[in-house]
Parts: structure tokens; C-alpha cells; sequence
């Protein structure tokens, strides 16, 4: 693991500084995160191609809208030519997560003194690595190093997925389909590998496996309601299974 | 019209991407606010962060066994086996992520151009 000297080097105590938690962060996305989210932004760039967009569309997209789920559904429903309305219901559905996942992080990110404007810029760059590596170290940060850490994180894995955006929009005609599909899998692959690496507190390691039994079943239920219901469900089957828990073996 | 309707079409894509952009943004920034009515300490935090976890897990389940995309036209088994396959490197490779994920991908490949091959 590419983060394994905050706990190893700096016994929780944090870095240096501000600036040097920021570099601390950059760093460590330059790793396996940086490969991984790159990778799969080349293939979201073959599939801008595949769209008869042009290579702007791609860059826009991952600029102003990052977060891939969200943009390969954009991309399709353009593919289909579905309506403005149809687009904005499905993005919004599919990006819904980004609301708890804001709110579980904030609390991670405060530190008394910073403007809040920093926290809404910032906000712009909360998607599942970046969040992950957040959840994960920013507690045993000092405060004031806690925003500059998952800054300097995400913002260093969202410039790399706008690089990789445009390579893959023109590697599209050069990479045959089938390396496409292996570049769009690593993304939940990845994300799948993260959650079981991270899996500490018995609440969340219960919320994952939960959602993960939900997800494609409320899918079926109903495509539109599925991933929020799952969330609701069971997100709170955990954390009450795991307050009950608690109480039995208290 | 025909004008009209021409440039429509050259911004339309920018358009859409405008408003999946401000949707997205949206539940960032409401995230933000939310956030600081939560005391970090609060079982309401706890609460909030199991769910952000369970949609997490469902969506990265969601898109192994039931994807849309290019995904959708490879064999639902395949990606199953090669999800596992990517559990088994990792856990063999002592918990390296980036040997299991290209483990999982690689797998996922070889087994989509052996079908293209064999049947």
C-alpha cells in the first residue's frame, strides 16, 4: 500500500505542515490510485470517441462533472438521445451517493479557521478514491493538515484523469474492444479492492456487505430507486445491527 | 430554423454536460452544508457514513453483476469469476491492490476473447 507510512513514519501525528500534508497527499495518489483512475479515464475518453463527440466533450465532461459513473451514463443517454430532463434525473440518481459520502467526510476535512469557501471548492473533487484514502487517514491527521491532505490527493487524480481522458479518446481506434472493457472493469474492481483493503469498524465492514447483496437486487426491483434505497436500507440495517451489537455484548 | 437547429446540435453535448455537471455539484455542496449541523462524534454521523458505505458497496456490486456500458456485452459469469479471481490475488499477493486489479481486468479480457474464439 502506497499509504503505509502515516502510520509507519509518523505514529499518527501527521507531517511537517499544511503544505507538506498537500505533498504527502499528492504523492501517495501518485501511486496505484493515479494508475488505476487513469486507466479507467482512458477508457471513458474511447468511449467520448465512441460517441462521435470530439475530444473537448470528454475534457468538459471530466472537468466540470468528475465523477465516472455519472459521466459514462451522460455519455450513453446522449448516444440515445435522450432529453435534458432524462439526463439530469439519471446523473443526479446515479451521483446521489455524493451526498452521504460529503457529509460522513466533512466532519474529517473542518479545521477551526478555514474559510468555508475552501470546503465548497474542495467538495468539487470528493469521488470514491480520493473519499476512501480521506475516510482512512484524515482522522489521525492534525486538523489543519487534514483539508491540504485530501486536496493535494484529489486534485493530483483528477488532473491525471483529464491527461488520460484525451490519450484515450486518441488511443480509441488504436485499442481493440476488448482492451476497452478491461479498462472500464478495473474501475469497480478497484473500488471492490479498496473497501475490502479498508474494512475496519464493524458498522461500515457491515454496511458494505449489506450493499453489496442489495445493490443489484433493488436494481432489479427498480433501476431508478435502486441505489438510493440500498443505501437507506442498508446503511441503517448496519448501524443498528451493529448498535444491537454492541448493546448484546456490552 | 435549420441554423438554429444546426447550432443546437454543436452545443447540445455541452448542454448536457453543463446540467449532469450541476447535479453532481449539487449533492457536494448540499453535502457541505448538511455537515456542518453534524457533530462528528453523533450517532446521526455514524449513521449517515453507513449509508454512504452501503450505496458505495451497492454500486460497485451493481456495476460487476448487473453494468450498463460496453460492460453489459461481456458474460455476466465472467465478471463474477473475474471479480473472485481479483479477491484471490489480493489476498494471495498479500493485500496488494494493483496486482488484484489487474489480476481482475486481465481475467475479464482473456476470458471475453476466449468466448469470441471458441463459440
Amino acid at each position: 500500500m502506497p499509504n503505509s507510512d502515516i502510520t509507519g513514519g509518523t505514529l499518527g501525528s501527521g507531517y511537517a505542515s499544511p503544505r507538506h500534508a498537500a505533498l504527502k497527499g499528492l504523492q501517495h495518489a501518485l501511486g496505484v490510485p493515479a494508475l488505476v483512475l487513469g486507466a479507467s479515464y482512458l477508457g471513458f475518453g474511447s468511449l467520448i470517441h465512441g460517441a462521435g463527440l470530439d475530444v473537448w466533450h470528454g475534457l468538459f465532461s471530466t472537468f466540470t462533472g468528475w465523477a465516472l459513473p455519472g459521466q459514462i451514463i451522460l455519455v450513453e443517454l446522449y448516444s440515445l438521445g435522450a432529453s435534458v430532463l432524462i439526463v439530469a434525473a439519471a446523473v443526479a440518481m446515479t451521483n446521489a451517493r455524493l451526498l452521504p459520502m460529503t457529509v460522513a467526510l466533512m466532519p474529517y476535512l473542518r479545521a477551526p479557521g478555514t474559510p468555508r469557501w475552501r470546503y465548497y471548492l474542495f467538495a468539487h473533487y470528493i469521488a470514491v478514491t480520493g473519499w476512501a484514502a480521506a475516510m482512512r487517514h484524515c482522522p489521525d491527521l492534525p486538523e489543519p493538515q487534514r483539508l491540504p491532505y485530501f486536496a493535494g490527493f484529489a486534485v493530483t487524480l483528477w488532473s491525471m484523469t483529464l491527461v488520460t481522458t484525451a490519450v484515450g479518446f486518441y488511443l480509441a481506434d488504436l485499442l481493440p474492444g476488448y482492451i476497452t472493457l478491461g479498462l472500464v472493469f478495473l474501475n469497480p474492481i478497484y473500488f471492490m479492492l479498496v473497501f475490502v483493503a479498508d474494512a475496519r469498524h464493524r458498522a461500515r465492514i457491515l454496511a458494505l456487505a449489506f450493499g453489496a447483496v442489495c445493490g443489484p437486487l433493488l436494481h432489479l426491483v427498480s433501476p431508478d430507486w435502486g441505489l438510493p434505497l440500498t443505501g437507506l436500507l442498508a446503511g441503517s440495517l448496519a448501524f443498528f445491527g451493529d448498535r444491537l451489537w454492541s448493546q448484546r455484548n456490552a | 430554423m435549420l441554423e438554429t437547429g444546426l447550432a443546437e446540435t454543436a452545443f447540445w453535448p455541452y448542454a448536457l454536460m453543463i446540467v449532469g455537471a450541476l447535479v453532481t455539484y449539487f449533492w457536494r455542496a448540499l453535502g457541505v452544508a448538511l455537515s456542518g449541523r453534524i457533530d462528528a462524534g453523533s450517532p446521526l454521523f455514524e449513521w449517515v457514513a453507513c449509508v454512504a458505505y452501503a450505496l458505495l458497496a451497492g454500486l460497485i456490486a451493481r456495476m460487476i453483476v448487473l453494468p450498463n456500458g460496453p460492460l453489459a456485452e461481456t458474460a455476466s459469469a465472467d465478471r463474477i469469476a473475474a471479480a473472485v479471481i481479483a479477491l484471490a490475488i489480493f489476498f494471495l499477493a498479500r493485500r496488494n491492490v494493483g496486482l488484484g486489479v489487474a489480476a481482475g481486468a486481465g481475467a475479464l479480457v482473456l476470458m471475453t476473447l476466449g468466448r469470441s474464439w471458441f463459440f
